[in-house]
């Protein structure tokens, strides 16, 4: 029974931050049908920049912020210089572009900061929290909560807010929008830097666990995407469910049968249910007359 | 309220307005006909902004439109309903006429959204449904009112009654009339001459990127060159 408990909390965990990975994919993909292969790389900056800003003095909470906000600078510049510029090529270029440009975000991240693993410390401190026999870490329950936040946000901000429809809007049909007064220049601008937002927010959360460095951007993208496809794209539901989905699949497998399985297990299943729902378990299936 | 001069557009290399000239006034209902490819959808586009203009001037209230950016000419009072019913598909209708009038938040947005229900109450019936479910013909009436949800002074409109049965041609057609007794200024594209002729004031005559005849609409219906060409008598 512990056992399994523990499973179940370090899954929870992991699952978190592979939820917080594809809820970032689900504004970009929301506003422009772009799968942002370079969200990942938001993950890391978000990480890296904090880091890097701590160990220069500023205090913690100081450097998250600036980190926060650099990421969403960085994401408007993105698009701003890759999708922007490339506007009205089919979406398979531009998701090949978001490719690149995670190369590109990387390498320049390795120039700039270090080849090391960093970390900085946790919010709130290091000793285990016991429950039913398990152990959690303070930081897990951070990641944890702050993948439930950023869901009731966005699922709020796209049911509830017009600036949210707009955004719906603006992918399923650009020159409408533009013709109810939509600015879609600006609404592609404001999603990529919350979508950045997001990632580096995630980044945040999970270094003092899991240690950050310039490479862990594309795992992370990886991951998160497949959760995103799995709980179906574009949905915020989807992608906590997706996520929290995956990592209980990943670490269920590593504990019961064997931590070299976990990729494979987790994808098995993806598949099977990709077949029996292609639209993933939340998806919206399109229905349009013509 | 709205006039064109020397209107010219090109996709790529391939210019197809050369040099438009019309004009609109208000109150009016003023409607350009012509054949398939005439060039009267990319006249819209460019009066709405979504389409780049290679040359001459739009004239909108008296002040220049041709540099304004698409969505800020709603703002002006320039709405449109553009041809192949370009809806939200992923939307409900609700959410689509509330996009319509996405530029305002006030009080009149639920009365409009109300006068919208009621000149089309099959869209009440189905508020809440995604508009990429509705019929043809109910996909047309939710552009018209989503663009009227915008407050326009002047409504473009484009194609209203292409691919519907006849008798919600004639549904659309009384509703378009219906707008000038509302105060709107509408400027209708149409293939169907015919109908359009019968509610509209005057008519511009498109071919092949010119306007080629224009007039009051009882004399164009009456013009033999007209009846010939597009009336089929």
């Amino acid at each position: 029974m512990p056992e399994l408990m523990q499973f179940l909390l370090s899954g929870a965990t992991v699952g978190a931050v592979y939820a917080l990975v594809a809820l970032g994919f689900t504004i970009v993909y929301n506003a422009s049908n772009v799968v942002n292969f370079a969200q990942g790389e938001f993950v890391m900056l978000g990480g890296m920049i904090t880091v890097f800003a701590f160990q220069a003095g500023l205090p913690l909470p100081l450097a998250v912020l600036i980190a926060i906000l650099a990421a969403a600078v960085i994401g408007v510049g993105f698009n701003k210089l890759t999708i922007e510029v490339a506007r009205g090529a089919p979406v398979v270029s531009l998701i090949i572009i978001t490719v690149g440009a995670s190369i590109f975000i990387q390498g320049v991240a390795q120039v700039v900061f270090d080849k090391q693993l960093h970390r900085f410390p946790s919010f709130s401190g290091d000793d285990p929290i016991r429950i039913l026999g398990a152990t959690i870490l303070p930081q897990s329950l951070w990641v944890i909560v702050g993948a439930i936040v950023v869901f009731i946000g966005l699922w709020a901000f796209f049911t509830r807010t017009l600036v949210g429809r707009a955004v719906l809007a603006t992918s399923n049909n650009r020159i409408a929008a533009q013709l109810v007064g939509i600015n879609t220049t600006f609404i592609m601008a404001f999603s990529f830097g919350l979508s950045a937002a997001i990632g580096a927010l995630a980044g945040v959360l999970i270094t003092p666990i899991t240690l950050t460095s310039y490479q862990v951007g594309i795992s992370l993208a990886l991951k998160g995407f497949a959760a995103a496809m799995l709980g179906g794209m574009g949905n915020p539901m989807g992608a906590l469910v997706g996520g929290i989905l995956l990592g209980l699949l990943e670490s269920l497998t590593a504990g019961y049968i064997s931590s070299q399985y976990k990729d494979a297990v987790a994808f098995i299943v993806i598949l099977t249910v990709l077949f029996a729902f292609p639209q993933g378990l939340f998806g919206r299936s399109s229905m349009e007359r013509v | 309220m709205l006039s064109v001069e020397g209107l010219r557009s090109r996709y790529g290399r391939i210019e197809v307005l050369h040099g438009i000239d019309l004009s609109v006034g208000s109150g009016e209902i003023v409607t350009v006909v012509g054949a398939n490819g005439a060039g009267k959808t990319t006249l819209l586009r460019c009066l709405s902004g979504v389409q780049p203009v290679s040359g001459g001037q739009i004239t909108f209230r008296g002040e220049p439109l041709t540099s304004v950016p698409a969505f800020r000419r709603i703002q002006r009072g320039l709405a449109q309903s553009p041809e192949g019913r370009q809806i939200f598909t992923n939307l409900t209708v609700e959410e689509n006429l509330r996009l319509g009038a996405f530029i305002y938040d006030d009080d009149r947005v639920g009365q409009d959204m109300q006068d919208a229900f009621a000149m089309f109450p099959i869209l009440r019936d189905k508020r809440d449904l995604p508009a990429g479910g509705l019929s043809g013909g109910q996909q047309q009436m939710l552009a018209i009112a989503r663009a009227l949800m915008g407050r326009p002074s002047c409504l473009l409109l484009d194609e209203p009654s292409m691919g519907l049965a006849p008798i919600l041609v004639a549904q659309i057609f009384d509703v378009v009339k219906n707008l000038k007794s509302l105060g709107v200024t509408v400027l209708l594209v149409e293939q169907n001459a015919f109908g359009a002729l019968s509610i509209a004031d005057r008519g511009y005559v498109m071919e092949t990127g010119h306007i080629t005849l224009s007039g009051t609409a009882e004399d164009l219906i009456a013009d033999p060159r007209i009846r010939e060409a597009y009336l089929g008598v």
